[in-house]
């Protein structure tokens, strides 16, 4: 579980964080929502020990990242998985190397030992036969997948995606929706995933925290998100016709 | 209050190369790739240019000794001299700049544009440790390159020399021989090796720290080639105040 307490980012006289309090339980699907420059990407930051907060804690089952040493927090890393938004997938490696990058770094497994688990993971993942591709040869959701492998071949007790399915099409986002959502659960992690995509709200959001301005506006689940009163959410939920739509039928149906 | 800003990052950069080692089974192979990617891949271009100033050098020579009472060897220990003490280690050194150096910047700073060095981060891997330091390594086998633009440097200057009717090959011979001073050699890859931390590090520095995207890239890689050639040109006359004077 990760707990955050009252996180305060700043660079310069930007204010970007301002305040933020929340929780991540183990083996749900977390997602903090909200519009660009909402400060997403820095809290994110913040939770992986990118940017060093300015006041506020954040604690990974008990233990205070502030208050741990290089060395433990070193160790801490160790157990965090990522996905960004980019994938950045070391261009230098073909995928199976990237896949098995965490384990050559962490483990004193053999080759055969690494290979083997990077195959199940690639193989879960449904890249049974790309382990010699580079990565520029992949499509951009076979790189989302490959990086979704990478990030949980080491057995993370933390998975942190910043908008995993940016640049997908429809289908492929809500196949690396799911993807992450049945990881998660399969591996009892504590995952954490950063969006704007309503479709992925809809898909996986077990809780939902929604930042506006640096500031946390709303907090509950997929199911109470179209049933909030609250303007800010209200604004940037049914923003497109779709949902301003389903928004309709809801309140047609509540009168 | 930039420029100290950026000496002082650096430094504090180089400090972290050394903290935090990478497994060694992992960084052994960045380092062999490094050297290939560093060292062999630039011996070509060291050898071309290095044969054909060498010959330049000589042929210049030959043409300013207009005085009969001159005698021809002189040719060879000009030749000598130029290439060994300046040309093999300060201009091929700028020439590294531009390729090694550019390289450098280029490969750390789109790491940077697409993430990856905060993929390494997130791992809990000293990503300057693992990017630079194997580039520093590889590069402490700069002054076998140097030897190479040195033997070459000598070699076109021969062939420039003889093909061109300079002087005799027996002069030529006798002019490298001549005054010969150990000490020289042993100046010219200290400061190799100088020129050489300055190659792995400056650059790293510019791609490792660089902000914005692919034109910052490019950016990047100019300010770096630059920096890394005026720090070349300053250390260049420090170490010869100090070991030559």
């Amino acid at each position: 579980m990760i707990e955050v307490q009252n996180l305060h980012k700043s660079f310069g006289e930007a204010h970007i964080l301002k305040g933020i309090s929340t929780s991540f339980e183990n083996g749900k699907t977390s997602l903090v929502i909200g519009q660009s420059g909402s400060g997403k990407t820095v809290f994110l930051k913040c939770l992986l020990g990118l940017f060093h907060p300015e006041e506020g804690s954040i604690s990974y089952d008990g233990k205070i990242y502030s208050e741990l040493n290089s060395n433990e927090r070193r160790d801490l890393r160790s157990e965090m998985g990522m996905v960004f938004q980019g994938s950045a997938l070391f261009d230098s490696m073909t995928i199976l190397e990237n896949v098995m990058f965490p384990l050559r770094m962490f483990t004193k497994q053999s080759l055969s030992e690494m290979q083997d688990r990077a195959d199940f993971v690639l193989k879960r993942v449904n890249l049974a036969d790309a382990h010699n591709k580079m990565p520029s040869e992949a499509s951009g959701g076979m790189q989302k997948r490959v990086a979704i492998a990478r990030a949980i071949v080491n057995k993370p007790k933390y998975l942190f995606c910043d908008e995993p399915n940016s640049g997908l099409d429809p289908k492929t986002a809500i196949v690396i929706d799911n993807l992450i959502q049945e990881i998660t659960e399969e591996y009892n992690i504590t995952t954490v995933i950063n969006s704007h995509d309503m479709n992925s709200v809809m898909e996986i959001g077990e809780k939902i925290v929604f930042l506006k301005d640096g500031i946390k506006a709303w907090e509950g689940s997929k199911e109470t998100i179209f049933k909030t009163d609250n303007e800010v959410v209200t604004d940037f939920v049914y923003s497109s016709e779709l949902f301003k739509k389903v928004r309709q039928m809801y309140l047609e149906e509540r009168q | 209050m930039t420029y100290l800003h950026n000496i002082g990052a650096y430094f504090i950069m180089i400090k972290d190369m050394f903290r935090k080692p990478t497994k060694w089974s992992v960084m052994k192979i960045l380092i062999f790739k490094d050297i290939d990617d560093l060292i062999i891949g630039s011996l070509g271009i060291v050898a071309f240019i290095s044969f054909f100033v060498g010959g330049v050098v000589t042929i210049q020579t030959a043409l300013n000794i207009t005085n009969p009472l001159i005698p021809k060897y002189l040719v060879g220990f000009a030749t000598r001299q130029s290439v060994i003490l300046e040309f093999a280690p300060t201009f091929i050194s700028i020439i590294m700049a531009g390729k090694v150096g550019s390289f450098i910047t280029s490969s750390i700073g789109t790491m940077r544009v697409t993430e990856q060095i905060d993929a390494l981060e997130v791992m809990g891997i000293n990503a300057i440790n693992y990017l630079v330091f194997p580039k520093f390594i590889a590069l402490m086998l700069y002054p076998f390159v140097i030897s190479i633009a040195m033997f070459l440097g000598i070699l076109g200057g021969m062939a420039a020399c003889i093909y061109g009717g300079f002087s005799t090959l027996e002069d030529y011979i006798t002019g490298i021989q001549m005054d010969f001073i150990p000490f020289h050699i042993t100046y010219a890859f200290i400061k190799t090796f100088v020129f050489a931390f300055c190659l792995a590090t400056i650059p790293s520095f510019h791609g490792y720290f660089m902000k914005g995207g692919a034109l910052e890239v490019g950016k990047a890689s100019t300010t770096s080639f630059v920096w890394t050639s005026v720090v070349i040109i300053l250390v260049n006359y420090i170490l010869t105040q100090l070991l030559l004077s």
